[in-house]
């Protein structure tokens, strides 16, 4: 996993609540079997006015002007401001390696379904929990000021807005670490091997049923 | 297991205690697995990552697989097999799951293999998925397996890679949350429409963070196959897991399926699982409660599962709401939905109606559905009804009972075991602007395809709509038919 120490991005909306993941990447894109390229369909439904197919040419689809990620001035952000329960739904990690894939480092909402949040520190994609008056006003400012950028430091545990105010943010210590190193967490756990088969070797005397295969 | 006499536990600590290997200092802890199902769509990228690094699963029979989200469900194509797949991308995959399960020795219900089916419906069914079982599968709505009284939950292809190589995950300990739906159901009131009152009660965050326990009366008088509707939806209020106590109902289940222990496992089994229930004065987190009998059938207007409304009610004025963010949200719906605030429910008409899913495919849904359809035709007005089973076994069943002919005489489509119309990654879709009732459990845009309307709603709900062409209560129909 690559890893997040600190990133500076200009921030784009998505200025709904409740953002599903049928929204971020709908079905049809889950049919591939890779990990990468799903960039170019993220918010499909959203960006173009057509409905997209998996393996096609987005370049020459209509795109829909009225979406904020489609305007000139969020091209290339990296920085996602979203609002309350966002990635809720289905379990698909095609959503984060969705934002990924199209240049997003970190999302900021005041609140995340559980399944999207976690997945998204397995594939360095940094969510940020605020508060949702915090988050309110970066939106204004966000909207107020053409290229407005925000600094992600995650060591600190800050975000520093353009005026170098500074917001502090929560960060699991196990999670944060894995980002700041890149950690694949499966190595880690393989450290206590031992201790995976000692907790099996007790479980079968209690429960042998449980190892009994499915054949 | 180690408690201690005045630890007060809910069913929730209990299975999260005898599943610990292993807290560790930062807060984490290391939870044993016991039952990974895995399909075609979340699995490649995992079993692509043990590739690349080498690594071997750590106990391949715990591990069950089952091709389900992109099988066609049309019987001509069907009976290609996978090389019938007529979608070149669906084949692939379908082919890949079926490859890495050969490579790695993994046992599979393939395409047409009689225990073939929808993942949530084949564990229950065939006793792979077990009280007291730790139960995990990358598809969130493995909460359904809580029902038998296990902790299951959904989880990204990094987790399904993770327990793959491991048989653990990596988890933060959720909070406690109850549930409990006390009083009683009135008549034509289904485990569906239970479901979709508290989820527009909590609302669609209302669990995040929490394991949701169901209990009260009414959960405790619903069948097992109503408990898994129930549980299927917890991810809908946004918990992860939900779950429901062991009692009777839960062992006369269990007992016989072919994976189930026998003879002197069996004992041991139930005096363990006789545990799994939360002690009296155990410390919730949070506590919901909802009266059965104030439980009307229930219908989704918009496109988040908390938007529903009884069959009573009318189509919700955005005006009347003073929250910014919810009042943009309902508007939203309503210009997607194609609907206008205080249009009544009942004369909200269909397109296509589809009675299937992980939520509500298995006999008793299909029973429901039937009695509702008897001796009816579908509306002229309406285009498509699919009754698509939850698995081979389902399929049999249904047919045996003659269910498959009720449907049929009744103009809907009888189908092949799969998730089907739910988020239509095979053939079976909505086109742009159509409406659906249907049996699934999210309506989020695009979700049954592209522009499609989907309205949540229990399989009974669901015949009765396709025979009127609108919303009907039900309940009216029921009456008529005495």
């Amino acid at each position: 996993m690559k890893a997040f120490t600190q990133h500076k991005g200009v921030a784009a909306p998505m200025d709904r609540a409740n953002v599903d993941t049928d929204l971020i990447i709908p079905k049809q894109f889950l049919k591939s079997i890779k990990r990468t390229g799903f960039g170019p369909n993220l918010f499909d439904e959203l960006r173009y006015l057509d409905e997209g197919q998996p393996g096609q040419d987005c370049s020459n689809r209509p795109i829909n002007p009225d979406f904020p990620l489609n305007h000139p001035r969020y091209q290339g952000a990296s920085v996602l401001l979203a609002r309350k329960n966002f990635g809720c739904g289905s379990s698909r990690e095609h959503a984060p390696w969705a934002l990924d894939d199209h240049g997003f480092r970190a999302v900021i909402a005041p609140s995340f379904a559980d399944i999207f949040f976690n997945n998204c520190f397995k594939n360095g994609l940094l969510p940020i929990v605020l508060e949702e008056e915090i988050v309110e006003q970066l939106f204004q400012e966000m909207y107020a000021e053409e290229g407005y950028e925000l600094v992600i430091d995650l060591e600190q545990q800050l975000v520093v807005k353009p005026n170098g105010e500074t917001i502090a943010f929560e960060v699991d210590t196990f999670r944060k670490h894995c980002l700041l190193n890149g950690l694949d967490d499966i190595g880690l756990t393989l450290e206590d091997a031992d201790d995976i088969r000692a907790y099996e070797a007790k479980r079968r005397d209690e429960a042998p049923w449980l190892f009994d295969a499915v054949k | 297991m180690g408690q201690q006499d005045n630890k007060k536990q809910t069913l929730y600590d209990k299975l999260w205690e005898d599943h610990l290997v292993k807290s560790r200092d930062d807060g984490t802890a290391l939870i044993y697995i016991d039952r990974h199902l895995i399909h075609e769509v979340t699995s490649p990228q995992a079993f692509e990552g043990l590739r690349l690094a080498g690594r071997k699963p750590w106990r391949t029979d715990s591990v069950v697989a089952t091709p389900d989200h992109n099988v066609p469900s049309d019987a001509a194509e069907r009976a290609g097999g996978i090389a019938g797949i007529q979608d070149e991308v669906s084949r692939i995959q379908v082919q890949t799951l079926d490859e890495n399960c050969k490579d790695f020795g993994i046992v599979e219900f393939g395409i047409n293999d009689p225990g073939q089916g929808i993942v949530h419906v084949i564990g229950p069914e065939t006793g792979a998925t077990l009280p007291g079982m730790t139960v995990v599968c990358g598809d969130s709505h493995t909460s359904t397996h809580g029902a038998l009284g296990a902790l299951a939950h959904g989880i990204g292809t990094s987790e399904v890679e993770h327990v793959m190589a491991t048989q653990c995950l990596i988890q933060k300990k959720m909070k406690n949350m109850l549930v409990r739906v006390d009083g009683e159901l009135g008549p034509g009131v289904t485990a569906k429409d239970v479901v979709l009152a508290i989820i527009g009660k909590i609302g669609t965050a209302g669990g995040t963070g929490y394991a949701i326990e169901f209990g009260g009366e009414v959960i405790r008088g619903l069948s097992m196959e109503g408990r898994m509707t129930v549980c299927n939806m917890a991810i809908e209020g946004g918990a992860r897991a939900g779950m429901v106590a062991v009692d009777q109902v839960t062992l006369d289940y269990v007992k016989d399926k072919p994976y189930a222990p026998k003879g002197d496992q069996w004992d041991m089994a139930v005096a363990n699982w006789s545990r799994l229930h939360s002690d009296d004065g155990a410390h919730f987190d949070a506590i919901v409660e909802l009266r059965g009998e104030e439980i009307e059938p229930q219908v989704s207007w918009g496109t988040s599962p908390e938007m529903v409304a009884p069959i009573s009610a009318l189509v919700p004025d955005p005006a009347a709401e003073n929250d910014a963010t919810r009042k943009a949200g309902i508007e939203r719906a309503l210009e997607y939905m194609g609907l206008t605030a205080g249009q009544k429910i009942t004369d909200i008409n269909l397109d296509r109606v589809f009675i299937g899913s992980c939520t509500n495919s298995r006999i008793e849904d299909l029973r429901a559905a039937a009695a509702v359809a008897k001796g009816h035709k579908k509306a002229e007005s309406v285009k498509q009804v699919l009754v698509v089973p939850g698995s081979q076994s389902v399929k049999a069943q249904a047919e045996k009972e003659g269910l498959d002919q009720v449907f049929l005489e009744a103009g809907f489509e009888w189908r092949e075991p799969s998730c089907s119309m739910c988020l239509a990654m095979n053939a079976d879709k909505l086109g742009p602007g159509e409406h659906c009732a249907s049996t699934s459990n999210r309506n989020f845009e695009g979700r049954q395809g592209y522009g499609g309307r989907t309205h949540l709603v229990s399989p009974s709900m669901a015949a009765a709509a396709a025979i009127a062409g609108h919303f009907v209560d039900v309940r009216e129909m029921q009456k008529e038919a005495v």
